[in-house]
């Protein structure tokens, strides 16, 4: 199990210097960035000076050189737009990203896994049809359209729910949180609706068709034959066994999920990293791009790894066949 | 099921890790705390303002950009300032004389006070007028001042190397800046006067101007929180409060104004003007703005543009009155010169131009019957319908025989390219930062010099030394009139000889609840004078 754990952490660090150096590499071709915080009128020699002082004319090697002395010593570069750090800026935004990346799991996993095993267990019931199909919708319709469409019914018709922003906001040790105000709340809701729109159906369909096919297994068979109550036999039995993929799966969607949240928070104006990163592309603030990239890859990373450690776990038997 | 909860947990754990790494976050504090509410509370108004962008620093000479003057306005407060029909308003200058052709002597208004609490002098003035020539940004524009002089506390000359007609202009950009403030060193030793484009600086995060907000609270892309200053010399508005908010995306922003959530939206996106202008409870005003959509034509990569027959006959082609219909929705105004109507250069009798016809019979003339082929760049994010208007242009020089291959790209990418000339036809706005005609054709058009910078976004490489000198004499001409017929020459020059295709000039908009004042406050310049602003 040990040579197992650092067999994988050797592969995450690899995986991580590859991600930097494809980060780095792109930048280059994202344009220049000495445009973006200078006026139209000033001259090309002024520029050019710029672009000498922020070492943007140094060949690459030696911009990636001393991208990764720095990334060592946990700097990875500073934001040419905020004026600081980009770790510290992807760190402030990051608190409004994970906030609402963990209200829309929670929303997943509290529909998901009624309506999956529901649909399993009665697969011929009308609601069990009404959800599929509702599914298939789910899964079609664009997160940003389902975001505009919120916002023009609840906001802009009926004046229900606020249409961009977090809110109110606490700060707590650094940590701005939108959980502590109602103001906050409200503001929570349609971006956590929109964001899980896409992943509760693939949630859904996928739990149904896990656990459709442990109910065929000999053992389910069997305890039926004993006289089980149904609900034990459902819960207890084949739930328990559906839960593998679906924990493989949750975790590298939840990677998924935070990539979505760039198309939800440039929508609803939420002020997180997802936001900031499509702003940075905008504005060519590459500093902050790299940052950022590197940063969500060691999020997937690290998550992958971690499920990766929990599955040898829980399931000693599974070989484990590297990244999914 | 405790898998699950376990699994949860973990990823719980990670993220509140990662948050914890987080360095201790400076709170950014405004120069001044707020001592006392000087005015009851309770006669205070608040406006919730969204705009497209929040200012980049508080350091008024980082950058030249519409977002920064029009913070500049709010925090700060000009020598003088437009108004609406185009004169110069008193702000800290109360009046202004010419002592000789070079000079410029301004009355300050007494009694003003900066605020950290300083009096604002004369001295000030010197000390802004040489900081700004030091700004990368701001260098250019000064470049014909010299150091001015402070005659005492409340007059001060300022002046230009050579005799200059636009020196008020560049008054409304002399935003004085408390020079006791600004000086020492801060905590990591940096002067604190430094302007610093990508890194911490002193000026960056603090502010001490004599304008009608202080920075109460910013969180720099997130909200700027302005509260009025107790003891400013202007009571004309009455607006205690502000709440900026940068809303990027247009739909989310017209939403945010449509629900309510704000009071005071700008820009308004093209294709929502009649939505907003039909909803009860919302003014919208609009004007026509001064940035011109123009196409040069390069010379120098495509032999058939050196022929002004050529160049003409795509000037004919382009229906330009049918893109401002059709793709701007009516929201702009067909341009057929750079400056529009009311600057110096304004030439009434030039008028557009679309014959179809005529453009086929100047093809034929110069001997291209059955075209050529030609290639062309434009942005994709930088003005109104960038992307459209360039494939409508595209299709309409298809008429004449001119097949144009296309490609457009974000604007972070476009304008290395532009320099680089990649492209024969190649897209340019402009707008002067001068407010003055002799602006366009000194970047546009001129024939380009590395040495003085002129031309240079002149991509169509045309170059005419009666245009030059024309400009370059418009320089040093006080006498208005005389400049004026100058300007309006070169304007004809440039129409004959289709130097450039000209499309249109975008409009500006503004949108808010009514019971606001908002048509008052907004000008062509598009720095709505927030501190007028009265909510009833």
């Amino acid at each position: 199990m040990f040579a197992f754990i650092v067999r994988r952490i050797a592969q995450a660090i690899i995986v991580m210097l590859i991600i930097s150096f494809i980060g780095f590499a792109i930048k280059q071709s994202f344009g220049d960035p000495v445009r973006e915080i200078t006026g139209v009128s000033v001259s090309a020699a002024e520029r050019e000076k710029i672009r000498d002082e922020l070492g943007l004319n140094d060949p690459f090697m030696v911009q990636f050189g001393r991208f990764m002395q720095g990334a060592v010593k946990g700097d990875i570069g500073r934001s040419f737009f905020y004026k600081k750090s980009a770790l510290e800026v992807i760190l402030s935004k990051a608190p409004a990203t994970l906030e609402l990346v963990m209200c829309s799991a929670l929303i997943i996993v509290i529909f998901s896994i009624p309506l999956g095993i529901y649909s399993a267990i009665r697969p011929k019931a009308l609601f069990s049809r009404f959800v599929m199909g509702g599914s298939i919708v789910g899964v079609s319709i664009p997160v940003f359209l389902t975001a505009i469409l919120m916002i023009y019914i609840f906001s802009v018709e009926l004046h229900w729910l606020p249409s961009y922003g977090r809110g109110e906001t606490v700060n707590i040790g650094g940590w701005r949180t939108g959980f502590l105000t109602v103001d906050g709340w409200r503001h929570l809701i349609m971006p956590s609706i929109a964001l899980s729109s896409i992943m509760l159906p693939l949630f859904i369909r996928l739990i149904r068709s896990e656990m459709m096919e442990v109910l065929e297994n000999d053992y389910i068979k069997y305890a039926w034959a004993k006289g089980l109550m149904p609900k034990r036999v459902w819960i207890v039995h084949a739930f328990k066994n559906t839960l593998l993929p679906v924990i493989t799966v949750g975790g590298v969607q939840l990677g998924t999920m935070i990539a979505f949240t760039i198309l939800t928070e440039t929508v609803f104006q939420w002020q997180g990293m997802g936001f900031m990163f499509i702003e940075a592309v905008e504005r060519g603030d590459a500093p902050l791009m790299v940052a950022y990239l590197v940063v969500v890859g060691l999020i997937f990373v690290v998550v992958n790894t971690v499920v990766d450690v929990i599955y040898g776990l829980v399931n000693p038997q599974v070989r484990i066949t590297g990244q999914k | 099921m405790k898998r699950l909860l376990l699994f949860l947990a973990l990823v719980a754990i990670l993220s509140l890790g990662l948050a914890g790494c987080s360095a201790e976050k400076k709170e950014e504090a405004p120069a001044k705390k707020e001592t006392t509410e000087t005015a009851p509370a309770a006669a205070g108004k608040t406006l919730k303002l969204a705009m497209d962008a929040d200012p980049v620093s508080l350091d008024p000479h980082v950058q030249l950009s519409g977002g920064m003057l029009q913070y500049s306005h709010m925090v700060f407060d000009p020598l003088v300032r437009w108004a609406k029909d185009g004169s110069f308003e008193p702000r800290l200058a109360e009046s202004w004389e010419r002592i000789d052709d070079k000079t410029m002597r301004f009355h300050l208004r007494k009694g003003v006070k900066f605020h950290s609490g300083n009096p604002f002098t004369a001295e000030d003035v010197v000390w802004t007028i040489n900081r700004l020539k030091t700004s990368a940004d701001y260098k250019g524009l000064f470049e014909p001042f010299l150091p001015a002089k402070a005659v005492d506390a409340n007059t001060v000359d300022v002046i230009t190397k050579e005799p200059y007609g636009l020196l008020l202009n560049m008054a409304t950009y002399i935003f004085p800046m408390d020079s006791k403030f600004y000086s020492g060193k801060d905590e990591s030793g940096q002067p604190k006067d430094a302007i610093v484009k990508t890194g911490p600086s002193f000026a960056n995060v603090n502010e001490s101007g004599t304008g009608k907000y202080t920075v109460a609270e910013r969180e720099q892309g997130v909200r700027v929180v302005f509260k009025a200053f107790p003891e400013y010399w202007d009571k004309a508005g009455n607006v205690d409060t502000i709440i900026l908010t940068p809303i990027k995306n247009d739909a989310t922003r017209v939403a945010a104004l449509l629900s309510g959530d704000v009071d005071f939206i700008m820009p308004v996106p093209p294709q929502d003007l009649k939505r907003v202008k039909s909803t009860e409870g919302l003014q919208l005003v609009t004007m026509s703005g001064s940035r011109i959509i123009t196409f040069q034509l390069n010379q120098k990569r495509q032999k058939p543009f050196q022929n002004p027959k050529v160049r003409q006959a795509i000037v004919y082609a382009t229906d330009n009155t049918g893109i401002v219909n059709k793709v701007m929705k009516g929201f702009a105004t067909v341009a057929c010169q750079q400056g529009p109507e009311g600057f110096a250069g304004y030439n009434a009798e030039l008028k557009p131009r679309y014959d179809l016809e005529k453009a086929k019979q100047l093809m034929k003339e110069a001997g291209y019957e059955n075209g050529f082929e030609c290639t062309m760049i434009a942005p994709n994010n930088r003005y109104v319908n960038d992307e459209k208007i360039a494939e409508a242009f595209v299709s309409m020089l298809g008429k004449i025989g001119i097949k144009v291959n296309l490609k457009t790209m974000p604007k972070a990418q476009y304008w290395d390219q532009f320099d680089a000339q990649v492209a024969d036809i190649q897209m340019i706005g402009w707008h002067p930062d001068t407010e003055d005609s002799a602006n366009y054709t000194e970047f546009l058009l001129m024939c380009i010099n590395k040495e003085t910078g002129y031309g240079q976004y002149n991509s169509g490489n045309y170059c005419n030394q009666e245009v030059d000198s024309l400009v370059i004499g418009s320089q040093t001409e006080t006498d208005l009139t005389k400049r004026n017929a100058m300007l309006q020459k070169v304007e004809k020059i440039l129409y004959d000889e289709a130097a450039f295709v000209p499309l249109h000039w975008q409009n500006l908009s503004w949108a808010s609840k009514t019971g606001m004042n908002t048509e008052e406050i907004c000008n062509v310049q598009n720095f709505p004078y927030f501190g007028d602003l009265v909510i009833k």
